[in-house]
């Protein structure tokens, strides 16, 4: 187990490697710092003083490679590459274009994040797993046809029409909330109940129909039609075999997405102003800010391999004839 | 004077592929039974009609050309330098019917109160009327009244319509069949057709009848109202169809190379080939993707803002964005699609009939593409049809982010966008926003509904219970 761990972080290094690489191509060879100087600076004609002037505050002004000026390793540590790119591994994510701490900015913009992604992930799943089994089980009759068809037409809204339609009717005309802000303390539960119910209300389609082909394919199991034969009654059949063993592809499921759950969900943040890492990016992205769009590209892909592991041992656990090897 | 964007040669190009897949299908049987199964199913087959009048006004909008300018010496052509669409001519009247600012659907007079000044010299603050929506209108307040008359001849033309494609339709089944026209109509009533034309016909008959409803009205009133500048938010809406199908349709055609080409080779070589391909798709993966596209359209802008001259207009500035959208969306979709087929292919590659042509000393190539590819190709379709939704729905989330398509395109999520902060006016601009969000539904419920059905039919897996 710990030897198969160990093999599976050293597979993610490359792969961390190759994501900085895709990273950095983007952001220095395809488009030069002076390119994003220019743009960054505003105007049309800019003076190369002012260029030089802005890479040398930002850190760019180094060769990008090689740098054949400085002495022994300095070669290679001091190139936008090592400086912008390496350091990354090591968590080390630098200052940000308008000059932010990025790691500090990042460990404090978690916390917000969380409290709206787990209370969302938690709610949801009891929900959706209770929609689906009760779909299951009504199946092939018309509570089952509708359903899925309701869950067809949920799906097909767009999520800006969940928050928008939810800021709108609960917030400004029903006065129950807050229509968005943050604070801090008990006074934040306020600001996080419409985001998290939106967030259940927008992937209800999606989720109970994923969750109803799922216990719907245990039921057609052979240790389901034993159970029944014995005599048992539906609901120890639903409740005893098909939810039990249905949990397993769920939650496995659920597992994966686990690590992502600190980068938060970028549009609701953003909507309800809520200073987590999902708005931080997007304001990242609106203010053209290189440093924190890489770094928040470096912490996704690691969250994301994280997951991945996370899923590996998940089924082992839950299952264990499955070897790893 | 015709121009081609880069995304109207594309999406003819993949009518083409279309329409010989089509015809390759029908003569072969493996292929004809799930469409025929997909063909009888009445939900899919409505999906189906509404996603045609979608994609035919897309195409309209397709075909662009520089309209010519009446001149006075007719021997010489001249050609105006704005690039207009066939769907453009057709719905000339809407976008000559701007007002100064918001109005609300069905309006006579403007959302925002101005100062006017009178003949007699006096000065009031009052609603002013439109300067095209209800100007037939001798008295605004008969409104309601005017409106319900102007329903029927629009309703009476859309059943004309409605009903001369229906005969046309069922003249052409009757004379296939053999039978009389009216046998043929008693069939299609008591349900007794192969395909359910029954349903087919009648959610024609309810489109049709709403759009040239929705078109007549609009030469009398902005039916969906007019947005901040006073641009008609019908046209708007009708003019973003063709970026949604765009970006669903295209996003496809970019990414089905590499995920057919690299996924049957990773599970067909195996060994290092397939390592290579995993590691490539892996890291693709795991990048976030809303921050690969970001980052790839910060790129573009930064590109574009310094090569601002190589661009002959905006239209085509505008294109290759979309374009480059499509094909950023395309890189990190595949990846998907890429692993399902590299397990299928697994699987295929020990089935005896590939054994035996190894045996035989085919060539690889030859194996994958004579035995391999045609065999995987159920997953393809499932993939394409699933994704096209979920694509059209995402463009409205990037606008948001304001890596969407060119601002200056016409697409539900520059619509949501520029709406969105306007429910916070009193009394409140619901219109841009709900023409928008209804527009997507359609569309986003037919390609769901249709998927499903598609879904059903070449799945293997899928069994009722």
């Amino acid at each position: 187990m710990i030897s198969y761990i160990i093999r599976r972080m050293l597979y993610a290094i490359p792969i961390l490697i190759g994501v900085n690489v895709i990273t950095f191509v983007l952001f220095f060879v395809v488009n030069t710092p002076d390119d994003i100087a220019r743009m960054q600076l505003g105007q049309k004609r800019v003076t190369p003083e002012a260029i030089e002037k802005w890479k040398a505050d930002h850190g760019y002004d180094k060769p990008v490679l090689w740098n054949s000026d400085a002495a022994a390793a300095g070669k290679i540590t001091e190139t936008i590459f090592f400086e912008n790119s390496v350091r990354l591994f090591v968590f080390d994510f630098g200052r940000s274009d308008s000059g932010r701490d990025i790691s500090y900015d990042i460990s404090q913009r978690m916390w917000p994040s969380l409290a709206i992604t787990v209370p969302s992930l938690i709610i949801g799943l009891l929900v959706y797993i209770t929609f689906a089994l009760t779909l299951a089980f009504f199946r092939a009759t018309y509570i089952d046809t509708w359903g899925v068809v309701l869950c067809v037409v949920m799906m097909s809204i767009s999520s800006m029409f969940y928050i928008i339609g939810g800021q709108y009717l609960v917030g400004k005309l029903l006065h129950l909330v807050p229509i968005s802000g943050y604070d801090t303390g008990t006074e934040a539960i306020k600001f996080l109940v419409l985001p998290v119910l939106v967030g259940l209300v927008g992937s209800i389609g999606s989720s109970t129909r994923w969750y109803r082909t799922i216990f719907l394919e245990e039921m057609g199991k052979d240790f389901v039609r034993t159970a029944r034969a014995k005599g048992l009654s539906e609901t120890v059949v639903l409740y005893r075999h098909v939810l039990r063993n249905g949990l397993i592809p769920i939650l496995t499921g659920v597992v994966v997405i686990l690590p992502m759950l600190f980068i938060g969900s970028l549009i609701t943040e953003s909507f309800f102003a809520i200073p987590g890492l999902g708005s931080y990016t997007i304001d990242a992205i609106n203010n053209q800010d290189f440093a924190i769009v890489r770094s928040m590209v470096f912490l996704g892909s690691v969250l994301y391999i994280l997951g991945l592991l996370l899923t590996d041992i998940s089924y082992t656990i839950v299952d264990p004839r499955i070897r790893l090897s | 004077m015709p121009v081609i964007f880069l995304t109207d040669g594309l999406i003819f190009l993949l009518l083409l592929m279309v329409t010989a897949f089509i015809w390759y299908a029908r003569r072969h049987e493996h292929l004809r039974v799930p469409w025929r199964q997909v063909g009888r199913n009445g939900m899919a087959m409505s999906a189906v009609v509404v996603l045609l009048f979608y994609i035919i006004i897309g195409l309209l909008d397709s075909m662009h050309f520089h309209p010519r300018v009446e001149t006075q010496n007719s021997t010489e052509s001249r050609y105006s330098n704005e690039i207009i669409s066939v769907l453009d001519v057709l719905l000339k009247h809407l976008p000559e019917q701007t007002e100064k600012t918001y109005s609300a659907p069905f309006a006579t007079h403007a959302y925002a109160m101005e100062t006017i000044d009178h003949e007699d010299g006096t000065r009031t603050r009052e609603y002013p009327r439109l300067q095209h929506g209800g100007t037939h209108l001798d008295d605004p307040e008969n409104r309601g009244q005017d409106i319900l008359l102007k329903s029927l001849p629009g309703i009476a033309a859309g059943l004309l319509v409605w009903m001369t494609i229906s005969f046309m339709i069922v003249m052409v089944l009757a004379r296939n069949a053999g039978v009389t026209i009216s046998g043929q109509l008693r069939y299609i009533v008591h349900r007794q057709t192969a395909l359910p034309w029954h349903t087919i016909l009648l959610t024609l008959g309810a489109v049709l009848v709403l759009f040239v409803w929705a078109f007549y009205l609009s030469h009398y009133y902005h039916i969906f109202g007019t947005d901040k500048v006073g641009q008609d938010v019908f046209y708007q809406a009708i003019k973003s169809i063709r970026t949604g199908l765009m970006i669903g349709t295209l996003t496809t055609l970019v990414m089905l190379p590499f995920a057919l080409m690299l996924g049957v080779m990773a599970g067909y070589f195996r060994g290092w080939v397939d390592d290579i391909i995993q590691y490539i798709y892996t890291t693709l993966n795991s990048i976030p993707g809303v921050l690969l596209i970001a980052a790839a359209i910060l790129m573009l802008e930064v590109y574009m803002s310094n090569h601002s001259g190589d661009f002959s207009s905006n239209a085509h500035r505008a294109d290759l964005r979309l374009f480059f959208l499509c094909v950023i969306l395309g890189i990190m979709s595949w990846t998907g699609l890429c692993r399902l087929l590299r397990g299928e292919t697994m699987k295929l590659r020990e089935i005896d009939y590939v054994q035996a042509a190894q045996a035989f000393g085919v060539s690889h190539v030859t194996i994958m593409i004579r035995h391999l590819l045609p065999n995987v190709m159920h997953i393809v379709m499932i993939t394409i049809v699933l994704d096209f939704s979920a694509l059209v729905l995402a463009e409205a989330v990037l606008a948001y982010i304001n890596i969407g398509v060119d601002p200056s395109m016409s697409s539900w999520g520059n619509m949501i966008n520029s709406a969105r902060l306007e429910m916070a006016r009193e009394p409140v601009v619901w219109w841009s926003l709900s023409a928008a969000f209804v527009f997507m539904l359609g569309l986003v419920l037919a390609a769901n509904l249709f998927a499903d059905a598609v879904r059903d039919a070449f799945d293997p897996r899928i069994r009722e219970y």
